[in-house]
């Protein structure tokens, strides 16, 4: 969209603009410990999923500690953020839970790479003080719940899959997000899979039509309100509940075991879907086969521009997603997330090599 | 009499409500002020203004960098605003016999009651998407179409108070109108429009949702204007909404530093304000 | 006398003026003018039944403000309902009641809610008023509780916390312009009351039914306020786009919307319903700026009569 009311005043004020840019350059005023390098510092600023968020600060932090001439902005405003942004052009890389749709890739004004960072996984996580015990759910219980269906703790469609648990007589309060989110896809993916009644009346998105419960801004805003509220269920990736200290639930996966979120059973989720994964990268692993596998499990991906005009960014980012996906892994199980197949990071590490970096 | 009993209980009963309304208002804001001093008092420290913010699960860190950013925002709006609030405030004064004038006024109080939202979707249009990113650049603006109407009110009110007499007598020694209003005048103004400038800074500095989609925030040192550039209104905002205590206690933290800067200023704007008023008289 | 020569450098000095005088006029038409652009596919496709549909469905592409509205009334209603008397009470008791040494630090006190930013009040709504509206809800009996009006599980985050905010928020707003307009009530109004026996809440009555539609337009400006506020209602309002009288229902606002959303629209459809609710919130300032003077012009031509009958009452500031 191209808008070119008061072009005199836009014109003086981005005059001013490069001005200052010009001085502020040339003084040199750049508050942090520059060692003297002998190229100028890369800035690169990327948004998108908040799902990924915590590794990736990590990453960007850590990755900026050994190259301290990079350094990678990333703000977490949702998946859809990410892919409006990076087709506007107005970040140099997105990042979302959900791949793009076949229609906003062909709207894309320029090619963009899905490139899978880590495996994530997303839970019902709930706030019941009286509660001890871990809670099963199934896939149709959680729809049913997220439907509005299903709206006391002591209903008998969840005492009856998790015999023995002494449930209270509280409201149930739904949290989901209120902001577009690959983490609302993934879950919402997976609800459509397993429930004919959720697939019908709402649909997958990264941002649905909620029937019922109440919205947070980000993984940290739906965490925030289930911390808050006794009584509470939200979807979330489990390191945002394990840092606050908020259980979450089993779900029962396509082989009918209840299996909770963990290193081993996202990873089980994705050692089926990886012989099947497309040239693109974007395809959906939830309700994955395996007895071992958690059900609810996606990859997240970065979005990266295969012609960007400014190739030093460019280079730059190539270098630390490259590192990212081999030294970078490591990082993942501490925070929560599931490391990459080997053979997955070598289809990418090839992908790679489409981006422009020079 | 017991009519006139009546009346007296009516009126005392009235005058106390009306006592009782101020503490109303005065509860919530000593409550307020007291959980940011004592919550925030508890979390701040040195490294709180030398640091930048520490990835999740990390404890420590702090704001520096966000404080920097939101002083040049500020910096920024301020070179926009102040020249075109000024001048247009002149307009008004000195030219209110044109068309202009009116629609001058009318249009500074429409902006200043313009929801600070909207200007960031305003400024997203024009300063963001034709010039592919967001940067501080857009976030100073944004926080100058803000500022402008500020300006423009203080200068027409201190502009009008000027004695008639000090211009008519630069008029008098042959001086134009524009000499007699630039060399004259507005120096007799300044330290009224200097303290409105104070009070517009104080105000913009704790806008957050006009940054949103513009300044974006930053988690790294940037004095770049065309790069996204952290606020320490974005940041508190990031680690209200966040479920980590740490950080909740990074947004008192925050929230404290952010009210002394705008009540400082605006303290100072009042204080110059009121020591104006006494040389006047 | 002011018409000196108009030699070259006034043309300079009319032009250095004429152009940010220009530039800020401009600068209101560029926003009203952006917003209808950038908000035409959504105006285009839903026309005014934008503001009656209650579905709000990215993924259908369906777009329906109703909610927004609906909160966004509500909260800024109820947020006047509380602040509206308060504030005239504050005004009253500053101008006519107060002892004189206590005027100017109350003042000063009252103003100092307006300083305060949005973002603070925000972070202590989330981490004391939520809470405590919690607590509120919890401790109401029962068959209080049913009501239409009270109903729904304990949140916190709910219409009624929002609405408490917005109504500390414009206290200093209502309350600093209806002193003006008080104080603007010639003397003789009150003393005139006086002498005649009234005691002193009827002379303020007086005053109060003199001043009444620069009241009206202090409340009205305390409206315009509530309703373009973003940060601190989207903190506590809980973000649910469910229209709904319970004041302890999480619900949703306009301004709120934006701020969640905007940066995230992925279809071009869903960010042109987003500006067009920004086009409405600022058609609104826009009338309640047109109203509000229209009131106060109405109370100068007023006194303007009332005082060529009563030429004897001196203004005495």
């Amino acid at each position: 969209m191209q808008i070119d009311i008061l072009p005199r005043w836009l014109r003086r004020t981005m005059a001013l603009g490069v001005l200052t840019v010009a001085v502020s350059g040339c003084s040199g005023a750049d508050g942090a410990a520059e060692p003297a390098a002998d190229a100028a510092p890369v800035d690169i600023t990327g948004a998108g999923a908040t799902f990924p968020y915590p590794l990736y600060s990590r990453w960007f932090e850590e990755y900026n500690r050994r190259h301290p001439d990079v350094r990678i902005n990333y703000q977490a405003i949702g998946s859809g953020g990410g892919i409006r942004q990076v087709q506007n052009g107005t970040v140099f890389f997105g990042a979302t839970d959900g791949p793009m749709t076949d229609e906003q890739l062909a709207a894309s004004p320029e090619p963009l790479l899905h490139l899978p960072t880590v495996i994530g996984s997303v839970v019902p996580a709930y706030n019941l003080p009286e509660v001890t015990e871990r809670l099963n759910f199934t896939g149709p219980l959680l729809a049913d719940i997220f439907l509005g269906r299903v709206t006391r703790w002591n209903d008998r469609a969840i005492a009856a899959v998790n015999p023995g648990v002494a449930l209270p007589d509280r409201d149930i309060t739904v949290v989901h997000r209120s902001d577009g989110s690959g983490t609302t896809f993934v879950w919402v993916d997976y609800l459509s899979k397993v429930s004919p009644a959720w697939k019908e009346q709402v649909g997958v998105g990264t941002s649905v039509k909620w029937p019922v419960g109440i919205g947070g801004k980000g993984n940290d805003g739906v965490a925030g309100l289930v911390k808050q509220t006794a009584g509470a269920i939200g979807y979330m990736e489990p390191a945002y509940a394990r840092q606050n200290g908020i259980p979450f639930g089993a779900v029962q996966n396509a082989a009918g075991r209840f299996v909770a979120s963990s290193i081993e059973s996202v990873t089980a989720a994705a050692d089926g879907a990886a012989a099947t994964i497309p040239d693109d990268f974007r395809v959906s692993i939830t309700n994955p086969p395996g007895d071992a596998a958690y059900p609810i499990a996606s990859f997240t991906w970065l979005l990266i521009r295969e012609r960007p005009d400014d190739v030093r960014q460019s280079a730059a980012l190539v270098e630390f997603v490259r590192w990212a996906l081999t030294e970078g892994q490591r990082f993942a199980p501490e925070l929560g997330y599931s490391p990459l197949p080997a053979s997955v990071v070598e289809r990418e590490l090839a992908a790679l090599e489409r981006v422009r970096v020079r | 009499m017991p009519r006139d009993l009546r009346r007296r209980l009516v009126s005392t009963v009235m005058t106390s409500l009306s006592a009782l309304s101020v503490l109303v208002a005065l509860v919530p804001l000593g409550l307020l002020l007291f959980f940011v001093a004592v919550q925030g008092a508890a979390a701040i420290s040195l490294d709180f203004f030398t640091q930048t913010p520490r990835p999740v699960g990390e404890p420590g860190g702090g704001m520096g960098n966000a404080i920097v950013g939101t002083l040049i925002l500020c910096g920024t709006a301020a070179l926009i605003a102040v020249p075109i609030g000024v001048l247009s405030g002149m307009f008004v004064v000195e030219f209110p016999q044109s068309p202009l004038a009116p629609a001058v006024r009318f249009a500074a109080d429409t902006l200043n009651g313009v929801p600070s939202i909207v200007v960031g979707i305003f400024v997203y249009a024009i300063a963001v998407e034709p010039t592919g990113g967001f940067s501080a650049m857009a976030g100073g603006i944004a926080l100058g179409v803000m500022m402008i109407p500020l300006i423009t009110r203080t200068t027409e009110e201190l502009l009008r108070l000027v004695p008639a007499s000090l211009r008519e007598g630069a008029l008098a020694l042959g001086a134009t109108r524009g000499r007699a209003v630039l060399t004259v005048v507005l120096p007799a103004a300044l330290p009224g429009i200097v303290t409105g400038v104070m009070l517009a800074l104080a105000r913009v500095a704790g806008e957050t949702a006009p940054l949103l989609f513009t300044a974006f925030g930053n988690r790294f040192w940037s004095t770049d204007l065309t790069e996204p550039i952290g606020a320490l209104t974005l940041q508190v905002y990031a680690y209200a909404i966040s479920p980590y205590d740490d950080w909740h206690r990074q947004a008192w933290a925050g929230a404290l530093v952010l009210l002394a800067l705008v009540l400082g200023c605006s303290l100072a704007a009042r204080a110059a304000t009121r020591r104006l008023e006494r040389m006047h008289r | 006398m002011r018409r000196s020569r108009p030699g070259r450098t006034d043309g300079v000095f009319r032009l250095l003026t004429t152009v940010p005088a220009l530039l800020v006029v401009g600068l209101v038409a560029a926003i009203g003018v952006v917003l209808c652009l950038d908000a035409r596919l959504s105006i285009a496709a839903f026309g005014a039944g934008f503001w009656t549909r209650t579905d709000w469905d990215p993924i259908a592409g369906q777009f329906g403000a109703f909610p927004f509205i609906w909160g966004t009334l509500y909260s800024s209603g109820l947020a006047l309902l509380i602040a509206a008397p308060v504030s005239i009470g504050i005004a009253v008791f500053l101008t006519d009641v107060c002892p004189h040494r206590l005027r100017a630090p109350l003042v000063f006190l009252t103003e100092l809610l307006a300083a305060i930013p949005s973002i603070v009040y925000g972070l202590w709504g989330i981490f004391v008023l939520v809470p405590a509206v919690r607590l509120l809800q919890e401790a109401l009996p029962p068959r209080i509780r049913a009501l239409p009006l009270f109903e729904g599980p304990t949140v916190g985050v709910s219409l009624l916390a929002a609405a408490l905010v917005l109504s500390v928020m414009v206290i200093p707003y209502i309350s600093s312009v209806t002193r003006e307009v008080l104080r603007a009530v010639p003397r003789h109004q009150w003393e005139g009351a006086y002498a005649l026996g009234a005691t002193r809440w009827e002379a303020t009555r007086v005053a109060l039914r003199y001043a009444r539609v620069g009241i009206v337009g202090a409340v009205m400006l305390g409206f315009g306020r509530a309703v373009g506020e973003t940060m601190a209602v989207t903190m506590v309002i809980g973000n649910s786009p469910q229209a709904s009288w319970s004041v302890f229902a999480p619900q949703y606002t306009m301004a709120a919307v934006i701020a969640n959303e905007f940066a995230e629209a992925v279809e071009d459809l869903h960010l042109h319903a987003l500006v067009e609710i920004g086009l409405v919130l600022f058609t609104t300032t826009l009338m309640v700026n047109v109203a509000s003077r229209a009131l106060i012009w109405q109370m100068s031509r007023d006194r303007r009569r009332r005082l060529a009958q009563c030429p004897v009452a001196a203004e005495t500031p």
